[in-house]
């Protein structure tokens, strides 16, 4: 049963149909879905829930479109697991990682196509789109196979190779465009107004965008139903941060937590691109743009859209930012791996790195029960550490070559 | 300086639903003023009460966003596209 109401702009309550529209024609502030809590309260418990599918569409109580109709490859239900040897190297306590390199295409954005082309399937779309700085384009191109559309991906003609050829296998098309991602977006946003496509970060975005509560309602129920004290999310668009923060605000809106959530809300950029963090750190009211310069790809938005809205949920909360060097970067990639098994892509390192430098200065405190999303997988980039990890060493296939290499005492 | 403005779906309401149109101007505020003049209703879509560009509202010189130029006031060539965009989210 869906309980939407309508699209609602963000920025001045304007009111619209649920519609393939993203922009408000008053303010062109961005749209967003309007639900009907009471309705969702009325029908959805933990238990209904608990029986649900293990995939993000047992939420579909709180999601704009029908679960049965649902374009799914088996998104979400990702793993929450407790980081014991991370937390003792950083001096913090209770840590938990959201390890979202376990979707489909091993990114969280699984998550927001999987609701974004749902709902394009049931507006009658042909063709799936999309502007992508990686994540998104490996998971619009695998989604679009596996409902039968066209798709047209749209991606920054430098972007990583294991993010190109793992996009271009689903056979859709794959466009690379000689500029960045903001370049790239520009382009999709006049293409979105000449072509009928489903573009799942335009026209569909304020469907797409609410794919990421998934993050915060898995986040709650694995956590026994409660919520953390403080989560620590990176930052492109800042999207998924503003909707983490909704998804715990609607869990309790509709009765699935006993007590009003309080999380903080710590935001992480790289430092080559971190316009959200400078106006964090900076104390401005405005966000400026910056023209991208990291390894962390993924997150390489110069211009981003809900900026203002991560800005306001990591002040309001009593949240921080952290402003991430590309070697802090790698470090961050290593140390989660060396610690607790798991390999991020260069976002993860920036996060992880954000966790580390935000609980040296005190922010994070080691009192907090705290979780760390892990949204895309390191195979996806390999560049940034093969230049750092290859073999320990390389011998001849003898004892001899072996024992001259490695002086081991115990056996 | 005659220039092409590139309008966006969500305003070609006011444009009559041309994409795009011509007008004479010096710099970007001179264009989107003419933008006004030609076609009554973009200011108050395109600016906030405090006269600024309102923040979703991405204004694209030859492809350069403005706020990279001297913003409003960046000089416009002979020939030169302004696009409005409206913010996209994404990655």
């Amino acid at each position: 049963m869906v309980h939407v109401q309508g699209l609602r702009c963000r920025e001045c309550g304007r009111e619209y149909e649920a519609a393939p529209i993203f922009t408000c024609e008053w303010c062109f502030g961005p749209l967003e879905v309007a639900y009907d809590y009471d309705a969702i309260k009325a029908s959805v418990t933990r238990e209904k829930i608990a029986a649900g599918p293990l995939s993000l569409w047992r939420y579909s109580d709180l999601l704009p479109v029908e679960a049965d109709a649902a374009v799914d490859l088996g998104t979400g239900f990702t793993p929450l697991v407790r980081a014991d040897r991370l937390a003792a190297e950083l001096g913090l306590g209770e840590v938990w990682l959201k390890n979202d390199t376990r979707n489909p295409t091993n990114s969280f954005k699984d998550r927001v196509v999987s609701v974004a082309l749902s709902k394009a399937l049931e507006f009658g779309f042909k063709v799936a789109a999309c502007a992508s700085t990686g994540n998104l384009a490996n998971s619009v191109a695998a989604h679009a196979a596996r409902a039968g559309l066209k798709s047209y991906v749209f991606i920054p003609a430098d972007l990583e190779q294991g993010k190109i050829v793992t996009t271009a296998v689903y056979g859709g098309n794959l466009v690379a465009i000689k500029g960045n991602y903001d370049d790239v977006n520009r382009l999709c946003a006049e293409l979105a107004g000449i072509y009928e496509w489903a573009f799942v970060n335009v026209n569909m975005r304020p469907y797409y965008a609410e794919g990421s509560k998934t993050l915060a309602f898995e986040t709650a129920e694995q956590l026994g139903w409660t919520v953390p004290d403080h989560v620590v999310v990176p930052v492109a668009s800042g999207s998924l941060l503003t909707k983490i923060r909704k998804g715990f605000d609607e869990m309790y809106k509709v009765g699935l937590l006993d007590a009003e959530p309080e999380v903080r809300v710590s935001g992480a950029q790289a430092l080559g691109c971190s316009p959200v963090a400078e106006a964090f750190i900076e104390k401005a009211d405005t966000i400026k743009p910056v023209k991208p310069a990291t390894i962390a790809k993924s997150l390489a938005i110069g211009n981003p859209a809900d900026g203002y809205f991560a800005l306001d949920v990591v002040r309001s909360t009593g949240g921080g930012f952290g402003a991430v060097t590309d070697d802090e970067i790698v470090d961050g990639m290593r140390l989660l791996a060396r610690t607790e098994g798991i390999f991020a892509e260069t976002a993860g390192g920036v996060t992880v790195a954000t966790l580390k430098k935000l609980a040296a200065d005190g922010v994070i405190r080691p009192d907090e029960r705290i979780v760390v999303y892990i949204t895309g997988h390191g195979l996806k980039t390999l560049e940034a550490v093969s230049g750092q990890c290859g073999p320990t060493a390389t011998i001849a296939p003898t004892l001899d070559a072996f024992h001259e290499a490695f002086d081991i005492e115990e056996s | 300086m005659s220039v092409t403005v590139r309008i966006p779906t969500q305003l070609r309401s006011l444009s009559a639903n041309e994409s795009e149109v011509q007008v004479e101007a010096g710099t970007v505020a001179e264009a989107l003023k003419a933008l006004e003049a030609a076609h009554p209703g973009f200011s108050e879509r395109l600016f906030d009460e405090t006269g600024g560009l309102r923040r979703f509202v991405n204004v694209f010189l030859a492809d350069e966003d403005i706020r990279f130029l001297q913003g409003v006031d960046s000089v416009v060539t002979d020939g030169q596209t302004i696009s409005i965009v409206p913010a996209v989210a994404g990655g």
